[in-house]
């Protein structure tokens, strides 16, 4: 049925795949800005080196430890969790009683450092780092050819957001979170370790990016500055999406990834500009974000 | 007792401290040249205009523009396309990029300022962003290549800017008319009004202040003095690239008045002698670890000297700079 509009179906739905694929991309970035933002009070501006560390991650532990995809799942998260909490104690636990712009300035140059020193190792071309086995090949649904590896991603990015949502909105450790949100003098009035809770935040957050950044690998190529351009098109998520809404941020990344996917299709110049563009019709109409809360 | 003193005495001592520091900075940049090369001061200028435009924002208004290369960049885009393909002289060229300053300012300005403080830097960056992109796909930016070879042209069709002097004293000339014209803007009722709305903005609401009027117009006028360095610069340099509307230009405006100091009035010529200086010595030597100098500099700014270096020297000389 699209054909009669020049455009064929296999080439729609396979831009609509690689638009949930970015879209699954945006929503545990943004996912991860929202719950630091909640905790912190940081716009983190390091997790778009985060996101590229975590596909370093992988690729380092393939290369230098032999240690292959489903491990660095779980591994490169966990490596660049522990360096987020090591950024957390160093740097950013000063910031907390200044105005947001310092937190937002030293994570901008923590990124700066972090892009520049693997800019100077790797250079800007990518390093290649091949899917696993398992998920090699692809299944024919009629109407398009779905690569394995690619459901994958989007099923996967899919249910570590419902399962962050489940934490956040539906369990006890999430009540914590998010009672020492609102109020955090109280809650450590209540005996709870706020600090470490802060601390911890960042590193979840942090390890989010790093997990994006780990099944990114095996689609684009692993290079320094795969980070720099996407954490803008993040940060423009996050205004359209509003941070007070954790469901919020998912529904907006997955949708903002679908409408990139559908530009690409009927209007391909667009492709690049379509988020920004969506950004200012939401700024017009409903300043405060899709899923915000008016100041 | 003597010692106490009135409000207005106060406001004349510290307009006087200004006035001095003023005049200090305005001999020395008189007398640079013979001891260095005039196109590396030309640079950083047009660099300290672009932090004092930008400081304008965030030291007086406290409004962090993550994206104020857009202005600079295509400012330079305007003028170059003016001087070389309409053939405008370069007081034309430079008016042209310095209202293209301007109408982007009034565009973004009215979009960022619907949200406050963390959202804007984020609104801002993303869509300086967008018109990055633009920037990349229009045809009359020549994509990778820029606009090359603009001709600097006769200023009032009478001064050769050709020549290295002239071009050096119609560069300051612009610096110290624009530095004037900010100093005047911000000891003005109108400045006043800003540094309470930086203060607290809901007090400036209820006393009457139709607030996003205030902070649209301090971004026009920033976007528009960031335009007249960017058209500047084009022209110094007689050419536009996409260098000068990438994100890292942005940050690298930020990173001048940072040293500095925010909301101070000579922190962004100091910190933009100091990043150009520091650039043009480590390019040389190590190249690509620039970046990672920036951001090593913003994060040690941060943590340790968040008054920038003038407003740290103001501190302890207990002036007002």
């Amino acid at each position: 049925m699209f054909e009669m509009l020049g455009i064929s179906s296999q080439a729609l739905f396979g831009q609509l795949l690689i638009g949930l694929i970015n879209g699954s991309f945006y929503a545990l970035l943004s996912l991860g800005l929202a719950v630091i933002f909640g905790m912190l009070n940081i716009i983190n501006f390091t997790h778009g080196a985060q996101y590229m560390l975590g596909a370093f991650a992988a690729y380092f532990l393939l290369e230098y430890a032999g240690l292959g995809y489903w491990w660095a799942l779980i591994l490169a998260p966990l490596l660049v969790g522990i360096t987020g909490v090591i950024i957390e104690r160093l740097f950013l636990q000063w910031l907390y009683k200044l105005d947001h712009l310092y937190g937002l300035l030293l994570t901008f140059g923590l990124a700066l450092i972090i892009e520049g020193t693997f800019r100077n190792y790797f250079g800007s071309s990518g390093l290649p780092y091949s899917m696993p086995a398992e998920l090699v090949g692809g299944q024919n649904l009629g109407f398009m050819f779905l690569p394995n590896y690619r459901g994958w991603v989007v099923v996967f990015s899919l249910a570590v957001c419902l399962a962050t949502w489940f934490v956040i909105e539906r369990t006890k450790l999430g009540a914590y979170l998010r009672a020492a949100t609102e109020n955090p003098t109280l809650v450590r009035a209540f005996g709870i370790n706020v600090p470490r809770m802060i601390t911890l935040t960042y590193g979840f957050g942090v390890a989010l990016a790093a997990l994006a950044g780990v099944m990114a690998a095996p689609i684009y190529n692993v290079s320094p500055q795969m980070g720099s351009n996407l954490i803008i098109v993040v940060f423009a998520v996050v205004v359209i999406g509003g941070m007070g809404s954790i469901m919020g941020a998912i529904v907006t990344g997955f949708g903002l990834g679908l409408i990139e996917g559908l530009t690409k299709v009927f209007f391909p110049e667009a492709s690049n500009t379509v988020i920004f563009i969506v950004m200012a019709i939401v700024l017009l109409i409903r300043p405060a974000g899709l899923f915000g809360r008016t100041a | 007792m003597q010692r106490v003193a009135t409000p207005m005495a106060k406001e004349s001592v510290r307009a006087r401290s200004e006035m001095i520091a003023f005049v200090v900075m305005a001999v020395i940049l008189a007398i640079l040249p013979l001891f260095a090369y005039p196109v590396f001061l030309m640079k950083a200028l047009c660099f300290a205009l672009f932090a004092c435009a930008f400081n304008l924002l965030i030291g007086y208004v406290g409004l962090l523009s993550f994206g104020h290369a857009l202005f600079f960049g295509w400012a330079g885009y305007v003028s170059a396309h003016a001087a070389k393909v309409w053939g405008l002289p370069p007081e034309l060229a430079i008016l042209a990029g310095t209202l293209t300053g301007a109408v982007l300012g009034a565009v973004v300005g009215s979009l960022a300022i619907r949200r406050q403080g963390i959202y804007f830097a984020m609104i801002t960056l993303a869509l300086a962003q967008m018109m990055f992109f633009f920037a990349v796909q229009a045809p009359f930016t020549h994509g990778e290549d820029g606009i090359q070879a603009v001709p600097r042209g006769k200023l009032f069709g009478l001064i050769d800017l050709a020549d290295q002097t002239n071009m050096y004293i119609t560069v300051l000339v612009i610096f110290l008319g624009c530095f004037l014209l900010i100093y005047r803007i911000v000891n003005s009722p109108f400045g006043e009004v800003l540094k309470a709305i930086r203060e607290n903005e809901p007090r400036a609401i209820s006393l009457g202040y139709k607030t996003d009027r205030y902070k649209l117009l301090a971004f026009v006028l920033s976007a528009m003095f960031a335009g007249v360095a960017g058209a500047t610069k084009a022209l110094v340099f007689q050419l536009a690239s996409l260098t000068d509307v990438d994100w890292p230009m942005s940050g690298e405006v930020i990173l001048m008045t940072l040293v500095g100091g925010l909301g101070t009035l000579f922190g962004p010529v100091a910190g933009a002698f100091f990043v150009v200086s520091l650039e043009n010595y480590l390019t040389t030597r190590i190249g690509q670890w620039v970046f990672v100098v920036q951001g090593t500099i913003f994060v040690f700014c941060v943590l340790v000297l968040r008054r920038g270096i003038i407003g740290e020297a103001a501190r302890i000389a207990r002036i007002k700079l």
